[in-house]
């Protein structure tokens, strides 16, 4: 009986060990980032670099204190937003399709929607560029969301499918059985179960759209994102400011993921929560 | 009208996707079979006998051959950690997800910050008495140590992808499986192997489609640490199309680019393909 | 009743906010200069500020600049009032520009103005301002200096000398060259290494004197720091003194008399047998066809070369006036520095200014990357140096052949293309 116990507890510190040692391993590169953003010029681009900033707070103050950032970050978050409702509207509903029936087209479409991804969003910029200045939904807020929801759907549609494909049909034919009709039986069984697959989705689409650089650049000049704003002058700005702006651009996902990281767990039934 | 319901819920998506993705990519496909106004197939030829195209295709197939496989294995154990734990597991979850609010700008920034002659590696190394003086990473005459960062770096940036993936898929897998199999006195690996991993196979199915795609178009990360040294498939692109201002010849690489990915997908559909009837 | 108004009001708020396009009465100055986020908002709150009903400055990337514009003269119709970039960004897009004949510009050099031409009859762009590439030493590095070598009046033998006395006396080599992907190493191989040698950009491409250019370049590798593949703006490594005798641009050096100004000293380029050899850079602001108002766009244009404005333009993005004018004594310490440097380099006895290629439309890309080529096949693989330099001339000759264009200071005026001898 000892010899289990001690086989399990050696097994739980092997387990906690190797926890810690992920933590660490995901958090060291973030803390050195704002390290650097919170050290003073001179100790940025000193030598050796030491593991606790100075707390000085002159490269961060400096970008939030810039004219056009606040605008900047709100469209941002308006672009994000907007992408989020729409991928997950959009996707959602193709993802059950894809998951529940099987029709001529199935396999097609699925690969037209791997296929946006994997093509480069600089190439087709100029096209869309165009296409929106004839139609009047250049440098709107629309506008842009509609190309970062292209970029999320793969995402959205996939992720959806995937998590839609691990509920058993079963589970909606009793809801059938039992009176609800169609929408209800999706709306009061299956979705909360695939809760966790839209929260993955929205948490892709948000960060996708956020992260996103060069459509932004072209298709918004006066309602910039936070990311043309920051991003391109990065690589020419003096090294501290490359840290302060770079820590600037994260926060905000951040604090997205932290809001929406208990909706990746499963609700109730099928895995306790 | 249920013959007809599959194609409404495809219908905004398709539509979607028809005209942001589809209309342009046919102006660009055009675009990489056309020269001077003449349909032709130079752009390609131009392409495949410059001397740095095999050197950025084989960076591009090596980089993901190695970061994918290393990701895939720590995405799983992650997301089982988080699966099995109880208490702190949403806090962990978010710790391990928060790469992905990372862009890859600021990724490259901060791995350089790690690596470079001024770095905290080497400020650490020093600081230690393991070297006097700091030591030089990322010259031109290593590349391969510059290649092991570029896999350090993307695996720490990337792994997340697939990890929220997983643990999504994860909470659908019923614990009366696992409880099934304990009864039978499986060990934890055999459970992992014979019940989570077969249940999961939607869910890898996407995470690593989507995450070999995306690996397809590494650029920031690479040009970051490797400066002109590693050129990749997406940095050529971006070369060609806007300082060679070859619009064909980009084009004709970013056909590269897809025609790997898909042929990947196809792979990848067909080893994790889900039998029909094996639906729980 | 009441909620449903108040619901369709919020969402037709809500849509009337996702599509607004915001009326412009500012006119847009698109550039792909003074990008670094301080710069910017110089430009818009000191140098535009003058300028009545204000001015809109965005700054990109070359690649969004690029695709903003050629996606705008598609589309027929845009919102960009006046273009500012570099010689090399402007001469890509040389039919779509206005000529700008008529705008007084009278303080500006012929040669510039020349330039402007893109190698046209048509004024397509203004000079907007000018810079040009420096050395900067640590004045750790200066006690190394080879005997007798002005420091003012170097040539390539002794600064190889200096760096390899400094390598060796610091125990790694100290030399910086901005080799890295954004790095400006092509002008310095066009405009600075080969004219030294050989008193020509393009003709003498292949000959002797330059094979002995180089090969000196490769002396000089051995004592770089193998880092510079990655190095883009030695002002960095400047500060971080991983380097301590560098090349780059003006304003790529700033940053680093700015911080420490009494750590640092500029000074010219060095010579080789045939001159003194440098090249300026040009910045120069253009008006599309589809700008929405030419006068607008016009008056913006001659705004930006009143005296007033291109000292304004010097305080905030390091770049010289292109006309003549007397600076005020409160420059920052960048100015104080580059500015001794660059007249002694323009006004040496020895002087051989090497001019930016003219007449290349949008091959000038592939013109810079011959020698970005070069140099990576001589001096990063180690090539044999006449083979590499037969093959790569091919390429150079089929690119004269298919722009067009003819020869350019310092090479002789040609009829025709250029050729490669």
């Amino acid at each position: 009986m000892s010899e289990t116990t001690t086989i399990r507890r050696a097994g739980n510190r092997v387990f906690i060990a190797g926890v810690a040692l992920l933590i660490l391993w995901v958090l060291l590169p973030i803390w050195l980032l704002f390290v650097n953003a919170l050290s003073a010029p001179a100790e940025v681009t000193g030598f050796p670099k030491r593991i606790i900033p100075s707390f000085n707070l002159d490269s961060l103050s400096f970008f939030f204190g810039f004219s056009g950032v606040i605008d900047a970050l709100w469209n941002s978050v308006k672009v994000a937003s907007v992408t989020m409702i729409l991928s997950i509207g959009v996707g959602a509903p193709a993802g059950y399709a894809l998951s529940r029936f099987d029709f001529p087209g199935k396999e097609v479409f699925r690969f037209l929607v791997v296929m946006t991804r994997a093509f480069p969003l600089p190439l087709l910029a100029l096209p869309l560029a165009v296409m929106f200045i004839r139609t009047g939904l250049d440098d709107t807020i629309l506008g842009l969301a509609l190309v970062h929801t292209t970029l999320a759907l793969p995402f959205a549609v996939l992720i959806t499918f995937s998590l839609f494909s691990g509920i058993p049909l079963e589970l909606e034919e009793a809801a059938w059985t039992l009176g609800c009709n169609r929408v209800q039986a999706f709306t009061k069984v299956i979705l909360p179960l695939a809760a966790p697959g839209i929260a993955a989705s929205a948490v892709f689409a948000f960060v996708i759209s956020w992260n996103e650089v060069f459509a932004a650049a072209v298709l918004t000049i006066e309602n910039r994102t936070l990311t043309a704003f920051l991003l391109q002058s990065l690589d020419v700005s003096p090294l501290p400011l490359k840290f302060a702006g770079g820590a600037a651009l994260v926060l905000p996902a951040l604090f997205f993921i932290f809001a929406v990281r208990k909706y990746l767990f499963a609700m109730w039934g099928i895995a306790n929560r | 009208m249920p013959r007809m319901l599959p194609y409404l819920l495809l219908l905004p998506a398709t539509a979607f996707l028809g005209l942001f993705f589809l209309y342009p990519f046919v102006q660009v496909a055009h675009d990489s079979v056309m020269r001077n106004g003449a349909y032709t197939l130079e752009n390609f030829t131009r392409m495949a006998g410059h001397w740095k195209f095999s050197t950025a295709f084989w960076n591009t197939m090596l980089l993901a051959a190695v970061v994918v496989p290393i990701q895939l294995a720590m995405a799983l154990t992650m997301a089982s950690i988080v699966t099995k734990l109880q208490r702190g597991r949403s806090s962990i979850l978010y710790i391990f997800a928060i790469p992905l609010g990372i862009s890859d700008l600021a990724a490259g920034l901060i791995w350089l910050s790690v690596f470079e002659q001024s770095g905290f590696l080497n400020s650490l190394l020093v600081g230690l008495g393991v070297v006097d003086q700091p030591i030089l990473l990322l010259g031109y005459q290593n590349t391969w140590v510059i290649f092991i960062a570029i896999v350090l770096a993307e695996v720490w940036r990337a792994t997340a992808i697939m990890m929220v993936i997983l643990v999504a898929g994860m909470g659908l897998i019923p614990k009366e499986y696992g409880e099934a199999a304990d009864v039978f006195g499986a060990s934890r690996w055999q459970k992992f192997r014979r019940v989570t991993l077969p249940m999961l196979k939607p869910s890898l199915q996407t995470a690593l489609i989507l995450r070999v795609i995306l690996a397809f178009e590494v650029f920031a990360v690479v040009v970051a640490l490797g400066g002109t040294q590693l050129p990749v498939l997406m940095s050529e692109t971006y070369h060609w199309q806007f300082q060679m201002q070859e619009r064909g010849v980009a084009a004709a690489f970013a056909m590269v680019i897809l025609a790997v990915s898909v042929a990947f997908t196809i792979l990848i559909l067909r080893l994790l393909h889900v039998p029909k009837g094996a639906r729980v | 009743m009441k909620t449903q108004v108040k619901w369709r009001m919020t969402a037709a708020a809500v849509t009337a906010s996702l599509l607004a396009a915001p009326a412009l009465a500012e006119p847009l100055f698109w550039s792909t200069q003074a990008k670094p986020v301080e710069e910017s908002q110089k430009m818009r709150e000191q140098v535009l500020a003058g300028f009545p009903g204000g001015v809109d400055y965005q700054a990109s990337d070359e690649g969004p600049w690029l695709t903003r514009m050629q996606a705008e003269l598609q589309a027929g119709s845009g919102t960009i009032a006046v273009l500012g970039g570099l010689h090399g960004d402007l001469s890509s897009l040389g039919a779509e520009l206005v000529d700008l004949s008529g705008i007084d510009s009278a303080g500006v050099g012929p040669a510039m103005m020349d330039l402007g031409k893109l190698g046209t009859a048509e004024q397509k762009y203004i000079p907007w301002m000018q810079a040009t590439y420096l050395m900067v030493a640590n004045r750790k590095a200066l006690e190394f200096l080879p005997e007798g070598a002005d420091l003012n009046a170097l040539t390539y033998d002794q600064l190889i000398a200096w760096a390899k006395a400094t390598a060796e006396a610091t125990g790694g080599p100290k030399f910086g060259f901005p080799a890295g992907p954004q790095g400006l190493k092509h002008r310095f191989f066009q405009g600075f290494l080969l004219p030294a040698y050989t008193r020509s950009t393009v003709t003498e491409f292949r000959s002797d004197a330059a094979v002995v250019a180089w090969e000196k370049f490769r002396e000089l590798w051995q004592y770089t720091n193998p880092a510079a593949t990655n190095y883009s703006f030695m002002q960095e490594q400047l500060v971080t003194e991983e380097v301590w005798i560098a090349f780059d641009h003006v304003a790529r050096i700033a940053d680093a008399f700015n911080q420490r100004p009494e750590d640092f000293v500029a000074f010219p380029a060095p010579a080789g047998p045939e001159g003194r050899a440098f090249m300026p850079v040009v910045a120069g602001i253009a008006v599309p066809r589809t700008a929405p108002d030419m006068e607008q766009s016009k008056a913006l244009v001659a705004y930006m070369l009143q005296p007033e404005t291109q000292i304004e333009t010097l305080r905030a993005t390091n770049f010289f006036p292109v006309i003549a004018t007397d600076l005020p004594d409160d420059m920052p310490a960048s100015v104080k520095a580059a500015g001794p440097a660059i007249a002694a380099m323009t006004g040496a006895p020895d002087a051989l200014p090497a001019l930016l290629p003219m007449g290349l439309g949008d091959k000038g890309g592939q013109f810079n990357q011959v020698y970005n080529d070069t140099f990576e096949r001589i001096v990063l693989a180690g090539q044999d140096i006449r083979e590499v330099l037969d093959s790569q001339a091919e390429v150079l000759r089929a690119l004269m052949v298919e722009a067009n264009a003819p020869c350019w200071a310092p090479d002789a005026a040609s009829d025709g293309p250029c050729p490669v001898n």
